[in-house]
């Protein structure tokens, strides 16, 4: 069952992976090891394939570094559920394949540690405080992650998706 | 939001912000906001801290060239000139690959800030979309276009495909009027307005700015390049003298949210560490003990803004214990104030000059700050560890501030150093620093700490540099 990891508001890039460890200082198989090594030490240790992150408003804010995100995607974090979150981070989530999902109730109901699933096709995320709803994607980047994100699906359909 | 999908339109829609103007001319349809659009970029930057990841993402996409050589702009300025092997190799691939994709509009360390030179050299044209590979490209707006940060991946699909998506967003109209006395900038009219809206206020909007459309180009850039610390997609200015003529909002434009802001009223303002919308007036800040002045960076590293410093400093030496580092935001910039001899006279009150660029603002190069320094930067964030240790201090706001506190070594209300008497400024600046005696955060520094520092410096496998961002 996927683990939840619960942070608060304005949770920013630099908190994700700090600058000091950008790729290009520590090297492309490194980076992703210092994920939230201040916030959080024992993430990159224990994050697990599939785990979900639950966060509060204004979820990625600050610097446009994708590699936070890249960071995200290389443990494998299934999904990323907060009350709303800054556009460069959204963006670079729906990029590189990684859902990004609002939700005014989940952090209101999910606890640091808690198992909890991620129903898409009903719109839910179950919490063992029962289920929190989930906003509907729009179609355009539902259908980007779909594919596993932009260079994926633009090598697949040559263009993006309509848009209307 | 109004979005007029799925439904008729009504008979007399209102009109359309600049936003919706730019973005509808663009997709070629109308638009409004909520709809989400495909539009052709004019211009695409790319500077220094983010190319590997964009080679790396055009490769993943399997495309060998840009879409067009001619429209995009290449920059080393970020980490310029290299402070590491690491990032002197970084660059080294960066020119290769800028000489292998022949194109022309390349900016080497030394040049300047990406968005000074986007500005100034003409590369935005008014009313057309331009994404930049930096937070800060809401720049562009200064002289009408649609400008926007996004990550790397975003920036080698844009260099691919010449297109782009994007939501339109809502808009909030702010509106100056009057003057600002004399010891306010457009910087404090800024800060003023982020104090207001907050540090994720304008999250996904477009931010218009009404009545301000004759300012020097270099105030429109403070104005709009600093609508990305409200969390905006974009920041336009309205009624540019680089704008065409159909490029005005229309007076029945639908808005999020208005503010106005009076600048015959406004007092300095302070960005208090480390968010930039903690802001006060002057007032609430003035004894705050300083250790390094930072005059530099796209939002305050023009001609204007060392002039403004210079005024103030009226021909003396800054607080021996106090360091000035200024950073002239492009060459063009650099050149303009050392003709006119201000470059000169700020060296002659003790300033570092450095090479224009970034500079220190994002903690990458020149004078990055110690644990415990307290910094006024006249940049655009004062997160924590942006400009060094992560346990450093920055207080943001205007040139004049920035100059009374190198002056004075605390900060200090500008306006009363500008009208003074000679005498009455000497004896001001006594004053001064006399009350600051011993409290800046360097000097207080005991002897024990530096040989703990002497200590761990060589077993550090860290590198050297700590806290810093990375990309904007």
């Amino acid at each position: 069952m996927p683990r939840a990891w619960v942070f608060g508001d304005d949770l920013d890039t630099d908190q994700i992976v700090p600058g000091r460890y950008a790729p290009f200082m520590v090297g492309q198989d490194k980076f992703h090891t210092y994920a939230f090594c201040d916030a959080r030490p024992e993430f990159a240790k224990t994050v697990k394939p599939g785990d979900i992150l639950v966060g509060g408003e204004n979820f990625g804010c600050g610097s446009s570094r994708e590699y936070a995100v890249a960071a995200l995607k290389k443990h494998g974090v299934g999904a990323v559920v907060a009350k709303n979150f800054a556009r460069i981070f959204f963006r670079n989530c729906v990029n590189l394949g990684i859902p990004v999902i609002e939700s005014s109730d989940a952090i209101a109901l999910v606890r640091d540690g808690d198992e909890i699933t991620l129903d898409l096709a009903a719109g839910i995320l179950r919490t063992p405080r029962g289920d929190a709803h989930l906003r509907p994607l729009a179609p355009f980047a539902r259908e980007i992650l779909a594919a596993g994100g932009v260079v994926a699906y633009l090598r697949e359909h040559g263009d993006f998706p309509a848009v209307r | 939001m109004t979005n007029y999908r799925g439904a008729p339109p009504p008979e007399d829609p209102p009109g359309r912000t600049m936003a919706e103007l730019i973005l509808s001319r663009a997709s070629g349809r109308d638009v409004r906001a909520g709809d989400l659009v495909i539009v052709p970029v004019s211009r695409v930057m790319v500077h220094d801290s983010v190319i590997d990841a964009v080679m790396a993402g055009l490769k993943a996409l399997g495309k060998d060239k840009v879409w067009d050589t001619s429209k995009v702009c290449v920059f080393v300025d970020h980490a310029a000139p290299a402070p590491t092997p690491v990032v002197a190799d970084s660059h080294r691939v960066l020119r290769e690959w800028v000489r292998q994709q022949e194109i022309a509009s390349f900016y080497d360390a030394g040049e300047g800030v990406c968005h000074q030179i986007m500005v100034e050299e003409g590369y935005c044209e008014p009313g057309t979309v331009i994404v930049g590979s930096d937070s800060h490209s809401n720049s562009y707006g200064a002289v009408g276009s649609f400008g926007a940060g996004m990550g790397a991946t975003d920036i080698a699909v844009a260099l691919g495909l010449g297109r782009t998506w994007l939501r339109v967003p809502g808009s909030i109209k702010v509106t100056f009027s009057g003057k600002p006395r004399r010891g306010v900038t457009m910087k404090d009219a800024i800060m003023r307005v982020v104090r207001e809206i907050g540090t994720d206020g304008a999250r996904y909007a477009c931010v218009e700015f009404h009545g301000v459309g004759d300012l020097p180009q270099g105030d429109r850039i403070t104005l709009a390049g600093m609508t990305t610390e409200m969390g905006a997609k974009a920041g336009i200015v309205v009624g540019t003298p680089e704008s065409p003529e159909w490029l005005r909002p229309a007076a029945d434009a639908s808005y999020a949210r208005e503010v106005e802001v009076d600048l015959s009223t406004l007092e300095p303002q302070i960005a208090i560490p480390p968010r930039v919308d903690q802001v006060s007036d002057i007032s609430g800040a003035i004894g705050i003990p300083i250790d390094i002045v930072f005059l530099g960076s796209c939002t305050n590293g023009r001609v204007v803004d060392m002039r403004q410093a210079v005024e103030l400093l009226r021909g003396r030496r800054i607080h021996p214990r106090v360091r000035l580092e200024v950073v002239p935001s492009s060459r063009r910039q650099f050149e303009d104030a050392m003709a006119e001899g201000t470059l000169g006279r700020l060296s002659a009150a003790g300033a570092v000059v450095g090479s224009s660029g970034c500079g220190p603002c994002l903690g990458r190069t020149g004078g990055v700050l110690a644990a415990e320094e307290v910094c006024f930067s006249t940049a655009n964030r004062n997160y924590k560890g942006r400009m060094g240790s992560p346990d450093a201090s920055i207080y943001l706001g205007s040139p004049y501030v920035a100059a009374v506190a190198a002056l004075t070594g605390m900060i200090d209300d500008p306006r009363p150093y500008l009208e003074a008497s000679d005498d009455d400024f000497d004896a001001l600046v006594a004053k001064r620093r006399t009350e600051r005696g011993d409290r800046g955060a360097a000097s207080a520094r005991s002897g024990d700490h530096a040989r703990e520092l002497l200590m761990t410096i060589p077993l550090r496998s860290e590198p050297w540099v700590t806290g810093m961002e990375v990309e904007d």
